[in-house]
Order: structure tokens, then sequence, then C-alpha cells
């Protein structure tokens, strides 16, 4: 017997039963979903804390300002500003985990460049801002010591800006205005690209720190040494938690904060609290690979259950096909190949479901997924293999029925 | 003479039931030839299902020798045995045996499936054998839209659609009224006159009737051979050793 008449032979058996053959797929439907969603939530999750890192740079921790309270309202972060330069400096000096410490300015701002003008993030930082947040110079050069120093007019912009002011034109030595004050672009930063959730890394334009605090609209509002945040990298990843905890008495003791007071400031790691997100959405994962691997198996009893009725039911089948000339061979491969297309109809349901899930999961929930084509194939090869396994016990006990035994069968 | 489609030597089968050892076929020796029209006729328990499993190569004797159409069948395992059913056996059953979520031609087709024939010659040979059994137009009905009668040729189609040396029919009208049950024996007379060789089992006299020859059964053993056109009757005793009959044979 063919395969391609087995198959149809086994079509149009399961379209006899179809009720008997819908429920029994039910198993293998609501297993191989979980599969994809497994997959799909496991990926978006891992991909989720890659891209994150790789915008943040590697072990960085942020310091920002804190609340102002005013007659018991709290002015919420960054109402009120405590952090200076000089605060950086110790704690390059006095938390010995902390290889950068880079204070920062920043502010959104118009940025015009001959007639064309776009809005953008205005960042006011040192060379060593840039290492911290694992920024590559692509074209040109970063900030010199002299321009940090001396206020100079100098910019280093986003990819975003090249495409949008200059076309994609190389920017640099061309002069840009922010804040309607002329600076001259010595480099551009290489592109970081967009953010799995949608946030464009490359829409930036750097200044020195300096030139931020006295030439642009930036700098008053942050008077003397204040900043708006401090960019911290921690020497290792290991070190992220003792130099949170380092930077946070020191600053405490800067800033003549008395036990038991409230911080002035927040230290936010990041890349931990991603770390303890991607722990839930794992454990998540492995909630759903358990209900997959049940439901697996529970859905290949199913088939292997029914199976076994439908031998029993069609005893006096086989025995009529072995009389016509079925070997043992062509009855095993017949049951089989019913059992495991049941088992593939509720792959491929299944596998639609999965992505329905996963695609509306993306679409309305803030869950990073990754869709991939290779789980479906997974998955459904996995389907396949359940209904050879649990499909060949009843198709083995078919094939050995005695044809003259099975005739008389009523 | 040629080599008789059927030729069996001291044909046995037994039973174990229980501790007890049942004989249900004792020394069976006959010979039948291309082209005969055979009843095989008994009361239940006299051995005649028990002989159409042997010579329908359903079974295996425990002793004696089988050559169907020449060839030793005798000590053939189980797929070589569903060769020659699918090669050389044509069955027809009492209660037609008919897969009732497939249509008529899907039925008649259903021993060519198993040969391996392509689809467009098994479409082609299942028409022509519902052709000649007066089904032309019922190929694409189900057997429940079938009468007993046309369901009965359907079964008797897929007999024959595989051209075999040998049609089986056991109790072919027993679940039949008289007056069908005599067009369903006249159709396979019809068909034994177009050179197919028939055996019939049956336990009623009408139905052995259509028969040229008759076999009688008893207590396990074949207790007659009556040839009713009077020409080829041998009892059992002058029947030739095997390996002298091929010889005749050459």
């Amino acid at each position: 017997m063919k395969l391609s008449d087995s198959l149809l032979s086994a079509v149009s058996s399961l379209r006899a039963n179809k009720l008997r053959t819908a429920l029994t797929t039910l198993g293998i439907i609501i297993g191989v979903s979980a599969v994809i969603a497994m997959v799909g939530v496991g990926k978006g999750a891992q991909l989720r804390i890659e891209e994150t890192i790789q915008g943040l740079g590697e072990n960085v921790l942020f310091v920002r300002n804190g609340t102002s309270v005013a007659g018991g309202v709290r002015g919420g972060a960054n109402s009120k500003i405590s952090l200076t330069e000089a605060d950086a400096a110790a704690i390059i000096a006095g938390a010995p985990s902390i290889l950068i410490a880079a204070p920062t300015l920043r502010a959104t701002g118009q940025i015009i460049f001959g007639n064309t003008n776009w809005f953008s993030t205005i960042y006011g930082v040192g060379d060593t801002y840039l290492q911290a947040r694992d920024w590559q110079i692509e074209n040109g050069r970063t900030f010199s010591t002299n321009e940090e120093r001396s206020s100079t007019k100098v910019v280093i912009v986003g990819q975003t800006i090249i495409d949008q002011l200059f076309f994609g034109q190389d920017p640099v030595g061309e002069t840009i205005r922010i804040d309607r004050i002329p600076f001259r672009v010595v480099g551009t930063i290489r592109a970081k690209g967009e953010s799995s959730w949608g946030r464009d890394h490359d829409d930036v334009v750097f200044v020195p720190l300096s030139a931020a605090r006295s030439r642009l609209d930036v700098g008053k509002r942050y008077r003397g040494n204040l900043v708006r945040d401090i960019t911290l990298k921690a020497r290792s990843a290991d070190l992220l938690e003792t130099a949170e905890q380092e930077v946070t008495d020191l600053l405490r003791e800067r800033h003549r904060i008395r036990p038991g007071a409230p911080d002035d400031f927040y230290v936010r790691n990041v890349a931990q609290y991603l770390e303890a997100r991607a722990k839930s959405e794992r454990t998540m994962s492995l909630l759903l690979a358990a209900v997959a691997g049940i439901s697996l198996l529970v859905g290949g009893i199913g088939i292997m259950n029914i199976m076994l009725v439908s031998v029993t039911e069609r005893t006096r089948e086989v025995g009529l096909r072995m009389a016509v000339g079925a070997r043992r061979i062509d009855i095993l491969v017949q049951f089989v190949t019913e059992a495991m297309a049941v088992s593939l109809i509720g792959g491929a349901i299944g596998v639609a479901l999965g992505l329905g899930g996963l695609l509306t999961a993306a679409r309305f929930g803030d869950w990073p997924v990754v869709i991939s084509p290779f789980s479906a194939v997974i998955a459904m090869g996995f389907a396949a293999l359940i209904g050879v396994f649990f499909g060949y016990y009843p198709a083995h006990k078919a094939s050995r029925l005695d044809p003259i035994v099975a005739l008389r069968r009523e | 003479m040629s080599v008789p489609i059927i030729r069996t030597r001291q044909l046995c089968r037994e039973y174990l039931v229980g501790a007890q050892t049942v004989k249900a076929l004792i020394d069976f020796s006959v010979d039948i030839q291309h082209g005969e029209f055979v009843a095989i006729v008994g009361p239940s328990g006299s051995g005649k299902s028990t002989c159409m499993h042997l010579l329908g190569c359903l079974d295996t004797p425990s002793a004696g020798e089988y050559h169907l159409d020449g060839q030793n069948i005798s000590r053939l395992d189980a797929d070589a045995l569903a060769g020659i059913r699918r090669r050389k056996i044509g069955f027809v059953f009492q209660s037609f045996n008919l897969l009732g979520g497939a249509n008529a031609i899907a039925n008649v087709e259903l021993p060519l499936v198993y040969g391996g024939v392509s689809r467009a010659q098994r479409l082609e040979q299942a028409r022509a054998a519902l052709d000649s059994v007066g089904l032309a137009d019922r190929g694409h009905h189900l057997p429940a839209q079938l009468s007993g009668g046309q369901m009965q040729r359907v079964a008797i189609a897929r007999a024959i659609v595989n051209r075999p040396a040998l049609v089986l029919a056991d109790e072919p009208t027993g679940a039949l009224d008289t007056q069908t049950g005599q067009e369903i024996m006249a159709l396979l007379e019809s068909l034994n006159r177009c050179g197919m060789t028939v055996v019939v089992i049956t336990h009623e006299a009408e139905i052995a009737a259509f028969a040229q020859r008759v076999l009688y059964f008893r207590d396990g053993r074949l207790i007659e051979d009556r040839s009713t056109s009077g020409v080829n009757a041998v009892t059992p005793t002058t029947l030739p050793k095997i390996g002298e009959a091929h010889h005749e044979a050459q």
C-alpha cells in the first residue's frame, strides 16, 4: 500500500468520526500551543534583556535626583536636584567597585541644520559617559579633554540625526544649532538601532557637559555644578549590587542624610531589575513547558486510547483488509498513519493557536515575544512523533489479528 | 490435463480448545480444476468453514499439503499468504463486509490498493468489475445506499477485480432473500461460464444445485464428491500423489 493511499484512508476514517477526532486532538492542541507560547515568551525575554543591556551598556547603574516633599506633596523623580559633579568625582574616589562615574545633563530641544530641524534629546556629557554606555565613535572623534574643560561648542551626533538633518551625508565638520547656539560636529556615533519596544537609541546628540551648562537652556535649571544624573559603570556584573550599596552609602554621607531619613536620590540598577523580570518570564516559560509536557503526554495517551477503541471497533474491517491481501505492515502503517494524522491535525491547530496567542500578547500586552518558524516546525515534528509513539501499540495489535477471528467478530 | 487450481492431500486442521484437541478437518484430499464450479456442503461443525479458511489461505494446515495453482502454500508465513490472497483469491462473504465509509468503487478497488496499482488503473479495473456485476451506475453510492443484493454484487465485483484464479464464496446468499439469492447465484454461475473457478460454501441444497460438483462434509471429513454433470467424479482414494501430479502435468 502506498503512503498516499494510507493517508487518504486515514483522513476518510477520521472524517467518519469528526467529533471523536476533534476531542482526541484537544490534548495535542493545548500541548503544542503551549510549546509555541513557551518558546516565544522565553526567547522574547532573552532578546529584551540582550537589547536593553546593549542599549544601556554593560554593568551600568544610574543615580538620579530624588523627590521633593513640600507640605505632603511629593514632587516626583528629579524634583529635588541635589546631585553634583563633585558627587561623581567622590564616587570614583570612594567606591572601589565603580569604574566610571559620568555626570550628565539631559534636555530635549530643537536642532537646526540649514533649513531643516529636528527635535531630539541633548546630552551634556564627557567622553567617560560614552565609554560607560558603550557608545562607539563611527566617524570623526570624541571630545578632547580641553574641549570638555573649556565649554567648546562641539557636538557628536547619533544616526537618526544624520538621517533627519543630513539625509545620510557625513556631518563631520558641519555646524548645527542647538537652542540657537552653533555647534560644530566633530564625530558620529555608531547606531544601536531600535529596541524591541520601539525606542530609538540613536535619536541623540552629545555636547560637552561644560558646554551644555554654560551655553544651553538646560544649564539654567542645573545651576552651579548640579547635574541631572550620574551614570556609573561597575567593574563587573558581579559587583553591581556592591556598587549600588557603596554609592548609596557614600551619597548619603555626602548629602548629610540622617539615618532613617529617605535618600534624596535614586540608584537604579536596570540590568538587575531586568534580570528579575527575566526570571519571572523564565518561570512563566517553565510553567508553560510543564503544561506542554503534561498536555502532550495526556494527549498522546488519549490518542492511544481512541486508537485502541478504533481497532476494536474495526476488527472486521481489519479482517477484510487482510482477506483481500493487506500484509501486517499495511495494517500497521494504516493505523499509525491515522494516529499521526490525528496528532498532526492537533499540532497544526496548536501552532495556529500558539502563534495567535503570541501575536495577541505582543500586540496588546507589554510582553516581549519572538515568533520563530523553527519552533512551529519542531512542535509539528514533536506532534508527529507522539502520534507514532502512541499509535504504534494499537496499530501493532491490529496488525497481529488473525484474519479468521477478525472476520467473525461482530 | 493442466495443473489443478486446488490440490490438497491429507489436509488436516486441529485446534486446541482448552486441553482438548479438536480435529476440524481430517485427511481432506481433492483436486479442483480450472473453470470448475464447486459447492462445499455440510451442516455446521462439519468442517466446511475450516476447509474454506484453508483453501482461502486465511489459515494454515496442521498437516497435509495444499497446492494452489501449482504452488505449495502449506507452510507459508502470514505475509506471504496475504500476497497469495491478493493475487489469486477473491472472497465473497455472507455479510458482504463492505467498508461503510467508502463508496462502491473504493470498496471494489481495495485489493488493488494493496497491490500497489496506480490510481488511474485501479479506477478503470474497479469500473469494469462493477460493470460486469451490473452496477456500473452505482459506483459512487455508499453501501448504506444500496440494497442487500446490490451490496453482495459490489462484494463480488471486489472479489473479481483482480482477476483471481479462484473465487471463494462463503454462504453468499445467507443474508439475502430467496429471490435475490438466486440472482446472486446466477451471477456467480455466469462468472464461472466466463472461465472463473468458483467455490461456494453453503448448507442449502438449492444453492449447491447451481454447482457442477458438490463436496459433502460431515464431522470434519469429505464423505462424498459428486459431480452433477457426471463427468469427473473421483473418489479421494484414487487421487494421484502430488509429486506424480506434477509429473503428469508436464
